[in-house]
């Protein structure tokens, strides 16, 4: 069965540049994959003798075996290429490793990249379909359409939503995402955390940026917590763990200002104790395992999207 | 035999002696002489410049010419090449080769190579300290017996304060200029470009402009300090200009450069993480980009330097953040100087030149940039209302990080002579 779906798009690099319609027709297809597997109808034979690569030059569990199970889930081959196995440890160039897998015939490259615009550069270098599985602290479209996803099972419309997100805002490819990808669908904005992590330059993106936690919180429709990551790019940015704890952590008090029914997400891998309360965490208000499993069928929808603009075929859909 | 040169009835630009008129220029044995008798005027090389304008050939005191040590980058003969071809008869070489230049064995091979194989005049100088660590003084004394006409790390700010100020205090005791790179590391650990909106945007990571300010004001204080004349390489900030302007207006000891690529690309240019568009310091906001153009105009800013950074092809293909800092400017400097500047109507175009060629020469004492009796016949003949397409395959630099390829300038160099003979024709290196 075919439903009249349009996507020209082979690559997706950036949640920018994608229009709403666009963004909806996402939906659409991830929609119709999650009917399919909740119908207990996992397999759909789109990819069916195609060879996906996820190219993951960073470390990642989630996303990769997201990825993974998307590509299966829609009858791909996979490979994976981390990035301590690929020959860029032995010199070769980003672009020599994707030219070589397009020689490879290699019909898509999934990549994860510490490099900011890194799969924009790729996207230059191959003319096969490039997804970007985040890329240093620019982008990581997947993971933000998939938490749009979710807001919008919860709320049906993410127009006038107050969303907060909290946490490392400046390291944080998933707030520039998410950022981006909630307003176009109409919601409001805030980000929130500690001054050197949330730098009011932010507001050019049209965000309120707040460095209070309860006006931030106050009237929320969804909270996001990011992870907090002092071991790494923000030893200099705030004093200690405990100290982002006592200022900014999430817990049961502190969630209690948000608006009543108000949800918690994480992208994940979460801190316990840390950006949220283990028992938060887990409560009903929680949808962080739910944005998990979105992740499959929101990046089934793109794979099969991206593909079917690439060979110029008409988007089918499961029943 | 002498040799004699005449360059006829072109409009003449000297600004370093106020000189703005159709008029012919005279040069015997490489020097300027103010006319010929009329027997030598049967043996001259007669050059037909109506329509052109003559100045002095063009000064750059900031190029890396990458000899020796990364010479598929450039050479002396390639970068002197570009130099000459962009209508430069001087350039000043930064010293961070490979060896640096921090011994006079080093800048003795530089001069015997640039004896042996530059078309145009090409000045070397020496690092301020060993290995330019910014720990030890280097040796100073030495290394301008073996002929730096500055001292710098350029690329490697000193970031002790204590090392720069002796340094400085040296480098007065031999009346050798220093110019910094003005930056505080501290602030731009890991930094790829300016901070700001755009770096946020990008999730690159930020350069803030208050490290080159701080480096800036540091130096106008040791300059105070010191009497030592301190010079601030490819100034990118509005605060450092402003920061300048007050310490030149008090008397300070210090001035300034801007290079073309600053005053005419801004973070914004960015956007798609084209490698071409970085370099150290990165390009700033428009408000910067405006400040140092007015800093030109009223002479806070001395002169224009390219910071000419020649990188090859496959080091620039890459991740942006994997990619190295640098882009050439020398065969489009004047074109894109007169484009932003002259016609955009900002400066005349007496006081371009004026900004390309004596200006710089005076901060390091140079005899170059003028068309005074007696110097150097050195002389750059353009059309300053040509326009041409950069094309950055057809550079005389082995590099081909421009910018500016592809964009269309105003601004032709027809001729470049060095001492008295033509290196340049206008298509051809002649020398």
């Amino acid at each position: 069965m075919s439903q009249s779906l349009s996507w020209n798009r082979k690559d997706l690099i950036d949640v920018e540049p994608l229009s709403r319609d666009e963004v909806e027709t996402i939906f659409t297809a991830a929609t119709a994959f999650k009917k399919a597997m909740e119908a207990d109808n996992m397999k759909q034979p789109y990819l069916n003798g195609r060879t996906v690569v996820n190219l993951f030059l960073e470390p990642s569990t989630r996303t990769r075996l997201a990825f993974e199970v998307a590509a299966s889930r829609l009858s791909a081959d996979t490979i994976t290429v981390t990035g301590g196995a690929s020959s860029l440890t032995k010199g070769e160039t980003l672009r020599d490793t994707a030219r070589n897998m397009e020689a490879l015939k290699a019909d898509i490259i999934i990549m994860r990249h510490s490099a900011s615009g890194a799969p924009n550069y790729l996207s230059k270098v191959v003319d096969i379909p490039v997804i970007n599985a985040g890329d240093g602290a620019h982008s990581h479209p997947t993971q933000a359409l998939l938490d749009a996803f979710t807001l919008l099972e919860k709320f049906g419309s993410l127009d006038g939503k107050r969303i907060t997100i909290l946490g490392d805002i400046l390291f944080s490819r998933v707030a520039r995402s998410n950022i981006i990808c909630l307003q176009k669908l109409g919601a409001k904005v805030t980000i929130a955390g500690p001054s050197t992590l949330v730098p009011k330059a932010f507001e050019a993106m049209g965000v309120t940026v707040s460095h209070k936690l309860q006006p931030a919180l106050e009237g929320a429709d969804a909270v996001m917590l990011l992870r907090i990551q002092h071991e790494r790019q923000t030893a200099t940015h705030f004093p200690s763990i405990g100290e982002y704890t006592s200022s900014f952590g999430l817990n049961k008090e502190r969630a209690s200002w948000l608006k009543p029914g108000a949800i918690i997400m994480h992208p994940g891998p979460i801190n316990r104790g840390v950006e949220i309360d283990s028992e938060l965490a887990d409560s009903d208000q929680s949808v962080i395992l739910q944005q998990v499993t979105n992740g499959i069928v929101v990046r089934m929808a793109i794979l099969h999207l991206c593909s079917c603009a690439y060979h110029k075929q008409a988007i089918e859909l499961p029943v | 035999m002498s040799h004699i040169l005449w360059i006829k009835n072109g409009r003449v630009i000297d600004p370093a002696n106020q000189r703005d008129a159709v008029g012919d220029i005279f040069a015997v044995d490489g020097k300027i002489v103010d006319s010929i008798s009329k027997a030598q005027e049967a043996d001259a090389t007669l050059v037909d410049a109506t329509g052109l304008v003559v100045a002095p050939g063009l000064v750059d005191i900031h190029v890396h010419f990458r000899d020796p040590g990364q010479t598929h980058k450039e050479d002396i003969r390639s970068g002197s090449e570009a130099a000459a071809a962009g209508g430069f008869t001087s350039v000043v070489c930064m010293p961070n080769t490979s060896p640096v230049c921090d011994n006079a064995g080093t800048i003795q091979r530089i001069m015997d190579q640039v004896e042996r194989e530059a078309v145009v005049h090409v000045y070397p100088t020496g690092c301020l300290t060993v290995g330019m660590k910014g720990e030890q003084l280097a040796p100073t004394g030495q290394l301008k017996k073996a002929g730096v006409i500055a001292m710098t790390d350029d690329g490697a700010c000193v970031q002790s304060n204590e090392i720069m100020r002796r340094a400085v205090e040296y480098a007065k005791m031999f009346d050798l200029p220093i110019m910094d790179h003005c930056q505080d590391a501290s602030l731009t650990e890991g930094a790829v470009m300016n901070e700001g909106e755009w770096s946020l945007r990008l999730g690159l990571q930020g350069w803030p402009k208050a490290a080159e300010d701080i480096i800036v004001a540091r130096n106008v204080i040791l300059a105070e300090l010191t009497g030592a004349h301190i010079h601030m390489q490819h100034i990118s900030s509005a605060t450092s200009v402003d920061i300048l302007r007050r310490a030149i207006d008090r008397g300070a000891t210090v001035s300034g450069e801007a290079s073309p690529h600053h005053i005419e690309f801004t973070d914004a240019d960015l956007r798609d993480y084209d490698t071409v568009f970085k370099m150290n310091p990165p390009l700033r906001t428009d408000a910067d980009r405006e400040s140092l153009i007015e800093g030109l105009i009223d002479g806070t800013l001395a002169c224009i330097a390219t910071d000419h950074a020649p990188h090859s092809p496959t080091e620039k293909d890459r991740e942006f953040d994997a990619a190295p800092f640098g882009i050439i400017g020398l065969e489009n400097s004047l074109a894109s100087s007169l484009t932003t500047l002259y016609h955009d109507k900002r400066l005349s175009l007496s006081e371009v030149v004026a900004l390309l060629t004596h200006k710089g020469a005076e901060i390091c004492k140079l005899d170059a940039g003028t068309l005074s009796t007696g110097a150097p016949a050195d002389i750059c003949l353009f059309n300053p209302d040509e326009e041409w397409t950069v094309d950055a395959n057809k550079f005389f630099s082995k590099s081909r990080n421009c910018p500016w390829h592809g964009r269309t300038l105003k601004g032709v160099v027809k001729s470049t002579y060095v001492d008295g003979r033509q290196v340049f024709d206008g298509q051809s290196i002649t020398a």
